[in-house]
């Protein structure tokens, strides 16, 4: 299982890969934004993402949508401070699988990437 | 009318501390204070608020505080000369920051990436129609404040008028 994290914050994807170490995820690939993950995804060929929304260069929802527009198909989970009821919306529209609001507490996070995994092996 | 605008700002706070780093805020009393004035605090996480509301929002803390707080944030002890330090407190600042607005209902409201200022003693420019609420703050690893800067435009909706300077 490879999981792409995309967060501009190395400090929340440091804590990230702690919660995914737990869960026995130790195949982690990191971008620093959309661009940069657009420039990797094709190489990482992530089964998982987990992406920020607010980012310079890219932000998440530009990147998600340009990712499935190029036909990508892993499941993605945003994760970000971006709470408001149309923002999930307009994630979901794009392409998001599921959404986990920042702050989160290590369970929450585990018990969301769980979730993220089974809907999408269900679909 | 004060707390209209200073409560989204504390339960955020509050929030972000006790999930992200187990810490319990405890909040003094939010009040207007000038917009030209030299910083009690040495470290300011910055995020610009645009929309319906329109102004600066910083976390600040004296140095001890921001890097005790980031430090727990990391996992790790972080020196404050490292971009790690800047990337915690900017990963902090946006928290609350984006909790808050969520919290604004009705609003939509848009904000930037974290901007960071390490500086003994930093002088804190608004300009001269702006309104400043500082929130004081303490927890476990000392204390900080959130200032929340409007323009004149959105003070006016919190019924908040700006002190022209002398």
């Amino acid at each position: 299982m490879k999981i792409l994290l995309v967060d501009d914050s190395r400090t929340i994807r440091n804590v990230q890969k702690g919660v995914l170490g737990q869960l026995g995820y130790t195949d982690i690939e990191e971008a620093c934004d959309g661009l940069d993950a657009l420039t990797k995804v094709g190489s990482v060929n992530p089964d998982l993402m987990l992406v920020d929304w607010n980012m310079p260069n890219m932000d998440g929802l530009t990147f998600v949508k340009k990712y499935r527009a190029q036909g990508g198909k892993a499941p993605i989970m945003m994760v970000t401070t971006e709470a408001e009821k149309n923002r999930v919306i307009e994630a979901i529209k794009a392409g998001v699988n599921n959404y986990l609001i920042k702050p989160f507490s290590p369970d929450l996070l585990s018990q969301r990437i769980k979730e993220t995994l089974e809907k999408t092996k269900a679909a | 009318m004060l707390d209209e605008l200073s409560l989204p700002f504390v339960s955020s706070a509050e929030n972000v501390f006790s999930t992200m780093l187990n810490l319990q805020v405890q909040v003094g009393q939010p009040a207007e204070v000038p917009v030209v004035r030299e910083s009690a605090h040495d470290v300011s996480g910055i995020i610009a608020m645009s929309g319906d509301i329109e102004g600066t929002v910083a976390l600040r803390f004296p140095a001890d505080t921001a890097v005790r707080v980031a430090s727990l944030f990391a996992g790790v002890e972080i020196d404050a000369s490292t971009p790690d330090f800047a990337d915690a407190v900017g990963e902090l600042a946006n928290m609350v920051v984006g909790g808050a607005k969520a919290k604004f209902k009705g609003k939509n409201i848009s904000i930037s990436c974290p901007s960071i200022i390490v500086g003994q003693n930093h002088l804190v420019v608004g300009s001269r129609d702006a309104v400043c609420v500082n929130i004081p703050c303490e927890c476990e690893c000392g204390s900080f404040a959130v200032d929340v800067l409007l323009n004149e435009r959105s003070a006016q909706q919190f019924g908040l008028r700006p002190r022209i300077a002398a």
